[in-house]
């Protein structure tokens, strides 16, 4: 029952804060709302036994990425954004085609079938202590993918220098 | 104890409302944020799969994903500023010089 009860809380929360995060007209409002949003999905990931994924979710998202909205929005300016409209002409269309794709993902889960158990299981997991075993996992068998995340990083970094660099008039 | 389809269920209402607002807002950093809605709903599901299912390899996904949503990040809101230095507008149906 207690589980349930925290999922439901979790759900409602999660659900309502991105409805939140989608429909408000001021943008830092929109970024305030989706730091809450994080936090809830973090405690949920606490819930689900992943506690480096709730750590992450809050350092990078919460605290990389949404810092980086938010100056972003604040170098915008937001005088006109108050007054004009918020959905473009045709937002019914959007609302029919992103409620086509919920109703073909209902359906989509209501006939899935889980695949076969893996070998991680909770109590190996607590046996092992939980970084460790994430650890083994992620420098042996994706290690080659690690390495193609760091690649991915920096080509971020020169990207996004070139890209926001004002162009010298020459 | 909590159904699995519980949690792919509440992703992919977060996944549809990311949709609807990429779909239908006219600020290009609501836009953004959406985006990151959608990935945020995938990392919901790839952890209860890796719950239920007891494998790590589902949250090792959601490193990669977490990895790839900041450099995403990173890169968009570089080009949404090179975007407002050139055309000062954020709304998205403002930028028609394509004519797309």
């Amino acid at each position: 029952m207690l589980p349930k009860l925290f999922f439901g809380y979790f759900a409602a929360v999660i659900t309502v804060l991105s409805i939140l995060v989608v429909t408000r007209r001021n943008p830092v409002h929109s970024v305030m709302w989706m730091l809450l949003l994080f936090f809830n999905l973090a405690s949920m990931y606490l819930f689900l036994d992943a506690e480096f994924i709730a750590a992450i979710q809050v350092i990078v998202y919460a605290g990389a990425i949404l810092v980086l909205f938010l100056f972003v929005v604040l170098l915008l300016n937001l005088r006109e954004e108050l007054k004009a409209n918020r959905f473009i002409g045709s937002w019914p269309a959007g609302l029919i085609v992103a409620a086509a794709i919920m109703v073909s993902m209902v359906f989509a889960i209501n006939s899935f079938v889980p695949g076969p158990m893996g070998t991680y299981s909770i109590d190996y997991i607590q046996k092992e202590t939980y970084t460790k075993v994430l650890g083994e996992v992620l420098y042996t068998e994706y290690l080659f993918p690690f390495e193609i995340a760091s690649l991915i990083l920096l080509i971020a970094i020169i990207g996004a220098i070139v890209l926001a660099k004002k162009r010298m008039r020459s | 104890m909590v159904p699995l389809q519980w949690y792919l269920m509440l992703s992919a209402a977060v996944f549809t409302i990311g949709v609807f607002g990429f779909l239908t807002r006219r600020n290009i950093i609501i836009m953004f944020m959406s985006i990151e809605l959608m990935l945020n709903a995938v990392n919901i599901s790839l952890v209860s799969f890796s719950h239920y299912l007891q494998d790590l390899r589902g949250q090792i996904l959601v490193f990669f994903i977490i990895t790839v949503a900041a450099a995403e990040a990173a890169i968009g809101l570089a080009i949404i500023i090179a975007l407002f230095r050139n055309k000062t507008t954020a709304h998205v149906d403002d930028m028609n010089e394509m004519k797309g």
